[in-house]
């Protein structure tokens, strides 16, 4: 039977009440008394000098208050990467400065190098147009293919990195020889090259940004569209701006999606504080639609070749890959951690690989800065892993089914340490595989082969059993491995004086759900009613320091932070209900809401405890401090390991290529579920981004740099009638063994466990009608794509 | 974007290799042009009006004129700013050859766009591009050599039978 509240229900959304309806208060929303409008002046080409800026020529046009250019921001400091990366021979990334505005150089098509300000929009539009006709760019040829780029040292996005690599490393380069040597005596090797394509992450909401200054007191505040307000403040404080973190407020309002584009720091939001206070307004910036698609940090772009070394039967002996990824013009926040930590870290997949060795290359390219995007890093060792063991068992004309069922690590051998240095706790691969098949009616799937083929399309089934690491932790171990940040989370329970609850968290959402999940929880733990408990997110100024949300981590982190707050409160509320009550604080248990003497029927319910904490007149405050909060900060012991089986059915029209994914079935493990209708939204909507990248997404730069899908009318994102009805399953949960509440994460595990999927189910499609040449398509798997392999 | 063609013109190759250092001519023959200013040595100035997909912008660009072998070859290199719209740049090597109907052109065209033109026009600029290129040398050999003489000849009218085969450009030369 399900449950009606707490953990477990599916409570609809209480934020989507004012978001179908149009109340939510997004950044761009908000007027400010006195604002005035900012409007970047971008490169329109690649890579260029620059060589002059005429500011004269728009200070006097009408309406325009200050301009702003890569030489104001000199002094101040570079927008830093939070992972420090080590080459494989031990020396350390190149870092080159990222400033607010370019200054020397423009470095992609969309680099910032200028700003006005102006009265009102369209007067600052049409200065910012004549300030780019004034600036001369003395334009280099572009950088913009990686290996070409790794292999000039003649052309450089940085004038002082050589030969625009950030880093050459090695993962674990201790197995390396291991590695080699298994590869070498392996009876059958599997080669694959591939590349997962660059993915613009195109949030519904642009990117947005307001800048206040207060003289009176000295104090900033800025209103951003950002996934993580207290990393954004950090960043503009201690690295950009040296504003004192004390005297800067960062709120983060109702925030239309980020997928992983908005957790950094980017330049504009700098900007419209350094003009706010030279103005002495406030000043707000919005980005135009193409803006995001010039400037909003892109995903994925890896090319990577593939080695598998394996028995004749399939069994997985060694993986080794070798992978170019680009980071773009400059290094976004965590753009050095997505290709390595987040993705050579997963090369083992679910599977018992004895060897596994990863070697990245992270290239500088003339193109928008890349970084985690949806699954961020996962995705890419995700589809690596399931498009080779796929090409292993067309080559060696085994049954894939099989061939994973036999190679999946098994429950009994939990914990298990890959030898890629992770330690997956808990799981159950083969239910997942189990309950994928029985969902997707695989015996099934030759009469329904039959019934494609009468209609004249070729039906094939495509199979992906990936796993995931969310909730990037521990901070000591992260911080070993050269991250500058902590990865904890944290959480205020703050029970008011009537028993009304305000959860302050750190995590943010964008759309997640955490108004309608945490509270369950917190019903949950105190027997109280869900609506009497209000999530307060996204402002500096009101929540602890927390990291925000990406990677799969708010329930896992923030979530735990908030069930230990929660354990404190009840805690407290024992010793208060001990002294009310006339007993032992060891006598007291709390259940259904309220504390109990045990073995007696005397009891306070918690609103009692509640109103006695905030009007103390019997109290042990001898002993005990009045009012009722309580803060919790949580470190995880470990990642969390999500993981299951996706089976994709496609159809593919041999006349013109065209793939329909016709059927797609997930079977997840995502340890215990708070919230399943979210959770199933969630797979649906990281499914349906995976197909998008799967069969539709394309970011194309050409020779030049120009970036050719600036629009929708050249980015195909996927649209209803491109995705079929999914069956999402979750019932063979494996709860976390280290975080209080047994949950794992569901947030990526759709754009992670999906593209690989679709990709073996069109190859599949090709073989059964008789293209059996066709090895691999890379993505998106385009109609002509499809045609050309088909035909090739 | 490459395009590279030739065309086969009923008019010595003095005459083309006239014409196409004629601004005049540019200005007639080049789409959407509205004004040509300068002169051969010190390069050109074009104001040109055209709509790319949903683009439309006004573009000011320079033209210069380079590696001219005495009408045999010239290299015509180009880069226009439409402002907002981005902006196009270029570069033909055009060739002129002595033939036995007068002289065959040949050219290659190397053409590039950035900015918006790049982002929203891309899909159809190659094929803007072509019909741009086409219309010129169309319009090119029109203005040398006159309109296609009619299938059906008229008897020409007294006194003015020269003028029919002649292209404006011809009879403004000759």
């Amino acid at each position: 039977m399900p449950k009606d509240t707490g953990i477990g229900a599916s409570t609809k959304r209480r934020e989507d009440v004012r978001f179908l309806t149009g109340r939510g208060v997004y950044t761009d929303d908000l007027t400010m008394f006195g604002q005035a409008h900012a409007v970047m002046v971008r490169s329109t080409v690649a890579h260029g000098r620059i060589v002059s800026i005429d500011t004269a020529a728009v200070e006097a046009m009408p309406g325009v208050l200050a301009v702003f250019t890569g030489e104001d921001f000199k002094d101040v400091g570079g927008n830093p990467a939070g992972w420090l990366i080590n080459s494989r021979d031990g020396t350390p990334m190149r870092e080159p400065k990222r400033p607010v505005l370019a200054h020397g150089k423009v470095r992609h098509v969309g680099d910032a190098y200028a700003a006005v300000i102006a009265e009102s929009y369209a007067q600052a539009k049409d200065a910012a147009q004549v300030l780019s006709d004034a600036t001369v760019i003395e334009e280099l040829p572009a950088i913009i293919d990686m290996k070409a780029a790794a292999a000039d040292a003649s052309n450089r996005v940085h004038d002082e990195i050589p030969d625009n690599i950030c880093f050459d490393w090695g993962w674990i380069e201790d197995n390396r020889a291991a590695v080699d040597e298994a590869m070498k005596s392996a009876p059958h090797v599997v080669t694959l090259e591939l590349t997962n394509n660059r993915l613009v992450p195109n949030a519904m909401e642009p990117r947005a940004s307001i800048g206040e200054y207060f003289p009176g007191t000295g104090d900033y505040k800025l209103t951003t569209t950002s996934q993580n307000p207290h990393l954004t403040r950090l960043l503009v404080c201690a690295f950009v701006m040296g504003i004192p973190e004390n005297k800067l407020q960062v709120v983060a309002p109702d925030v239309g999606g980020g997928f992983g584009s908005k957790i950094y720091h980017y330049g504009e939001e700098a900007l419209v504080l350094a003009a706010a206070k030279r103005l002495g307004r406030p000043v707000r910036w919005t980005a135009e639609r193409t803006e995001s698609f010039l400037s909003d940090a892109h995903g994925r772009d890896h090319v990577t070749k593939i080695e598998l070394g394996c028995t004749k039967q399939g069994d997985i002996l060694a993986i080794r890959t070798e992978t170019y990824a680009n980071v773009g013009a400059y290094l976004s926040n965590f753009s050095t951690a997505t290709p390595t930590f987040l993705h050579g870290t997963l090369m083992a997949g679910p599977y018992k690989v004895p060897h596994v060795y990863v070697n990245v290359k992270t290239v500088f390219t003339n193109t928008a800065p890349v970084d985690a995007y949806r699954g961020a890093g996962r995705p890419e060792a995700t589809y690596s892993i399931e498009r080779v063991v796929d090409k292993m068992c067309r080559e060696l004309n085994l049954d894939p089914f099989e061939v994973r069922r036999r190679n999946l690590l098994t429950p009994d051998q939990f914990p298990y340490t890959t030898p890629v240095g992770l330690v997956y706790d808990t799981g159950n691969y083969q239910a997942t595989l189990d309950k994928a098949v029985e969902l997707a009616d695989v015996a099934g799937f030759e009469a329904r082969r039959a019934e494609s083929a009468r209609r004249g399309k070729l039906r094939g089934m495509g199979l992906s059993t990936w796993i995931e690491a969310c909730g990037i932790a521990p901070s000591h171990l992260v911080g070993v491995l050269g991250a500058r940040v902590g990865l904890y989370d944290a959480a205020t329970v703050r029970v008011n004086a009537t028993g009304t609850i305000s959860v302050m968290t750190g995590a943010h959402s964008h759309g997640q759900g955490h108004e309608t999940v945490f509270p369950q929880i917190v019903a949950e733990k105190l027997g109280i009613d869900a609506s009497s408990v209000e999530i307060v997110h996204g402002d500096t100024a009101k929540i602890p320091f927390g990291m925000g949300s990406y990677g799969s981590r708010s329930l896992a982190v923030a979530g735990s932070a908030m069930d230990r707050a929660i354990d404190k409160i009840i805690a407290k509320g024992k010793k208060i209900a001990a002294h009310m009550l006339e007993a032992a604080e060891g006598d007291i248990t709390f259940a259904d809401g309220k504390f109990s003497v045990a073995g007696t029927d005397k009891a306070k319910t918690f609103g009692e405890i509640a109103f006695s904490a905030y009007v103390p007149h019997n109290y042990p405050l001898e002993t005990l401090e009045p009012g009722l909060e309580e803060t919790a900060f949580y470190d995880p012991a470990n990642f969390t390991y999500p993981a299951g089986a996706y089976i994709c059915e496609v159809e593919v029209d041999e006349g013109t290529g065209k793939v329909d994914v016709v059927s797609f079935t997930c079977a997840d493990d995502f340890g215990n579920v708070m919230n399943p209708m979210i959770v199933e939204g969630q797979v649906h909507g990281g499914v349906g981004q995976g197909i998008g990248q799967a069969v539709l997404e394309s970011t194309s730069y050409d020779e030049n740099g120009q970036l050719l899908t600036g629009s929708y009318m050249d980015y195909a994102m996927p649209r209803a009638d491109d995705v079929p009805f999914y069956t999402v399953d979750h019932s063979c949960a494996t709860p976390c063994t280290h975080n209080p509440l047994g949950v794992k994460g569901c947030g990526e595990a759709g754009a992670i466990g999906s593209p690989p999927a679709v990709v073996n189910a069109v190859i599949d499609a090709l073989h059964r009608g008789g293209h059996t040449h066709v090895s691999h398509i890379d993505m998106p798997v385009s109609p002509n794509r499809v045609w050309q392999a088909m035909n090739a | 974007m490459h395009m590279s063609d030739t065309r086969d013109i009923q008019a010595p190759p003095s005459e083309v290799w006239a014409a196409i250092l004629n601004p005049e001519v540019l200005k007639a023959c080049i789409p959407g042009c509205t004004e040509v200013t300068g002169n051969r040595d010190e390069g050109f100035e074009a104001v040109v009006t055209q709509k790319v997909g949903p683009v439309k912008a006004t573009f000011k660009g320079a033209v210069t004129l380079s590696d001219i072998t005495e009408g045999e070859a010239v290299t015509i290199s180009g880069e226009g700013k439409g402002g907002p719209a981005g902006f196009a740049k270029g570069g033909a090597v055009v060739r002129l050859e002595p033939i036995p109907e007068g002289t065959r052109l040949s050219y290659d065209v190397e053409a590039n766009v950035g900015g918006k033109l790049a982002q929203l026009g891309s899909r159809i600029i190659d094929g803007f591009a072509k019909k741009m290129a086409d219309e010129f040398f169309s319009r090119f050999q029109t203005a040398v050599e006159g309109p296609a003489e009619p299938e059906t000849a008229e008897p020409a009218p007294e006194g003015d039978d020269e003028t029919p085969k002649k292209g404006w450009f011809k009879r403004l030369i000759t």
